[in-house]
């Protein structure tokens, strides 16, 4: 089954074009990483799978269901976003902040039901961030805020995840945290997952496909061994670049050369 | 939140409401006991053996009860048009006087005096002529201090300084123009008054009440998601355009209100959501009704003090709120919003 199918698709701001006739499909259970430099385009793309932005030509079908005769809230409860920068504007708890990934499923006058506590509990555990449950947003680190931004999302229950670089400001040990939060999610919860990825050496690694974006168009899309290749990344990126290979564990390894 | 909270907050700012209220009947230049004072009120609904002195009913439900109830609805009003502003401008200084709303519903009742449109037996239209201020002055506001779609801070406060004097020019120019009466009376109670009114006019300033708070309550879990910015309520189904029209109209509609009965009384929008929000966190499914209870006992309080504390001169109450918010504003702005809004 395919979890995403999208079709020529376009999409300009009132400042110029950015995607331009982009087609690609994502398998269900799968984990697509999105590369590609600055204003390629990575952004406006999750915006457009996310719904924030309607497409101005082209399709995209979310689990063979056309996205645009959803409605939001249907989105909601079948794709959850981790932006890049995540901020509250008053003093919400780590929980309070979870709980509101419930709101696709609310009802009434939006008290939680057991199963919204339950949900919101659970991706609490998953993350590891149940401990800071009463704490301020403000009064966690970079990693431990991350964390519970991807708790909100996975409290929202979706069958597919979109990340925007969800590693940056992050230090190694964080990095590595979150890239083995997202492998579990896939192989424990079957969660498709899109993430994209400033970080070559992280996408490759926990990528099954990888979509090199440049400019809006896709310059090619494969598994990360068919795409980590010198010749194409330095096409995308216009800089000598270096590829190999860790010699204990076989995973690509990628360098920019001065 | 569970439904148990939710109760028992509104149950306990509803007993204090009620307490509230009994002193504000009960104290006066003439003292009625709390006991006559109960029986009196609970009297009119319950079968209570009549134990109080005619002066001491016509006093308390002539003159008391109404103020005191206006004194309730416009603190009620202001205080969730206050937490309503605060959580769509995610900005915890926004309040309909700080806005410049207040100003404009000001400018649109005394426009409906001048013009003769809500004037004599048309005078329940009031509340509508100021609604329809409030939301002249409150479009201009965000139209003056939205940058790309946010409203930072400098801006919206400066926004809100610049609408407010201009509405508070076009009335002082209406007022020393046009040699009505009528006008100079509306003027003059406009600047921030509690007065003793007529039961018609309370059930249309009412009216206005109940709409607005349903409109605001409506939307009370959006408006929670909208804290972490409107992208991100987006992605997790809300139409953010829609839920800050609702609020707006919302907002408008009880200020408007409110102002067409009392004037733009000072900084109780601005504390009351405040100090809930202190009490209770930031859930606007608390903040929302506690603001609306909260308004309530603040404003019912203060204007106790404004006619007793140096009696027989009564002090408009809009000086009481004003004189406690200036100070508190200031304390805000320079430690609060830091520490707990970053």
């Amino acid at each position: 089954m395919k979890a995403v199918e999208v079709q020529n698709l376009s999409f300009s701001y009132r400042n110029g074009r950015v995607l331009h006739g982009v087609s690609f499909t994502v398998e269900a259970g799968e984990i697509l990483g999105v590369i590609g430099p600055n204003s390629a385009g990575k952004t406006t793309l999750l915006r457009l799978l996310s719904r924030v932005l309607a497409p101005e030509a082209g399709t995209i079908l979310l689990f063979d269901r056309d996205l645009t005769v959803m409605t939001k809230r249907e989105v909601a409860r079948h794709v959850a976003v981790v932006p890049q920068e995540f901020q509250v504007a008053f003093p919400f708890t780590v929980e309070q902040v979870v709980a509101m990934g419930r709101y696709p499923y609310a009802r009434g006058i939006g008290l939680e039901s057991v199963e919204d506590c339950q949900a919101a509990q659970h991706a609490l555990h998953e993350t590891g961030t149940a401990h800071l449950a009463r704490k301020y947003l403000d009064q966690l680190s970079g990693g431990e805020k991350q964390r519970v931004v991807i708790a909100r999302a996975l409290a929202q229950e979706p069958r597919l995840l979109l990340l925007d670089e969800p590693m940056a400001h992050l230090d190694l040990n964080h990095q590595l945290e979150i890239l083995r939060l997202l492998k579990r999610f896939k192989e424990e919860r079957g969660i498709t997952i899109i993430l994209v990825s400033h970080d070559l050496n992280a996408a490759a690694e926990c990528s099954d496909r990888l979509l090199l974006l440049k400019s809006g168009e896709i310059l090619t899309t494969g598994r990360p061994k068919e795409v980590m290749r010198p010749e194409i990344l330095e096409k995308a990126y216009d800089c000598p670049i270096w590829t190999g290979t860790d010699p204990e564990t076989g995973s690509i390894r990628i360098l920019p050369r001065l | 939140m569970t439904l148990v909270r939710l109760l028992t907050v509104v149950g306990t700012l509803a007993a204090g409401l009620l307490a509230a209220i009994l002193i504000a009947l009960s104290v006066g230049t003439v003292r009625v006991g709390w006991t006559e004072t109960a029986a009196i009120l609970f009297g009119k609904i319950l079968p209570i053996p009549v134990s109080w002195t005619e002066t001491q009913e016509s006093i308390i439900v002539g003159l008391r009860l109404p103020r005191t109830l206006l004194a309730g609805i416009v603190g009620s009003a202001l205080a969730l048009a206050g937490a309503g502003f605060q959580a769509i401008s995610r900005n915890p200084l926004a309040d309909p006087y700080v806005l410049g709303v207040s100003s404009g519903a000001a400018f649109g009742v005394v426009s409906g005096v001048v013009t003769g449109l809500a004037t004599g037996s048309a005078f329940l239209l009031l509340p509508l002529f100021g609604f329809g201020g409030a939301l002249v002055a409150a479009v201009a506001v965000y139209a003056i201090a939205s940058i790309e779609g946010r409203l930072p801070i400098q801006t919206l406060l400066l926004a809100g300084v610049v609408v407010s004097l201009f509405f508070a020019s076009a009335i002082m120019m209406a007022s020393s123009l046009i040699q009505a009466e009528e006008l100079q009376g509306v003027v003059f109670y406009l600047m921030g008054h509690l007065r003793v009114v007529s039961y018609p006019t309370i059930a249309a300033v009412v009216g206005c009440l109940v709409a607005g708070t349903a409109l605001i309550y409506s939307q009370v879990l959006p408006l929670n998601l909208l804290s972490a910015g409107e992208e991100a309520a987006s992605q997790l189904g809300v139409e953010p355009e829609r839920v800050k029209r609702i609020i707006f109209l919302g907002c408008c509609l009880v200020t408007g209100a409110a102002v067409s009965a009392s004037g733009s009384i000072a900084f109780v929008g601005l504390m009351v959501p405040h100090a809930v929000r202190l009490c209770l966190g930031p859930d606007n499914r608390l903040v929302i009704p506690a603001s609306l209870l909260g308004g309530a006992i603040f404003l019912i309080l203060a204007d106790t003090v404004a006619r007793t504390v140096a009696a027989p001169v009564e002090i408009p109450v809009g000086a009481i709120t004003a004189f406690l918010g200036a100070p508190f504003f200031a304390y805000l702005l320079r430690s609060r919003y830091r520490s707990i809004y970053p």
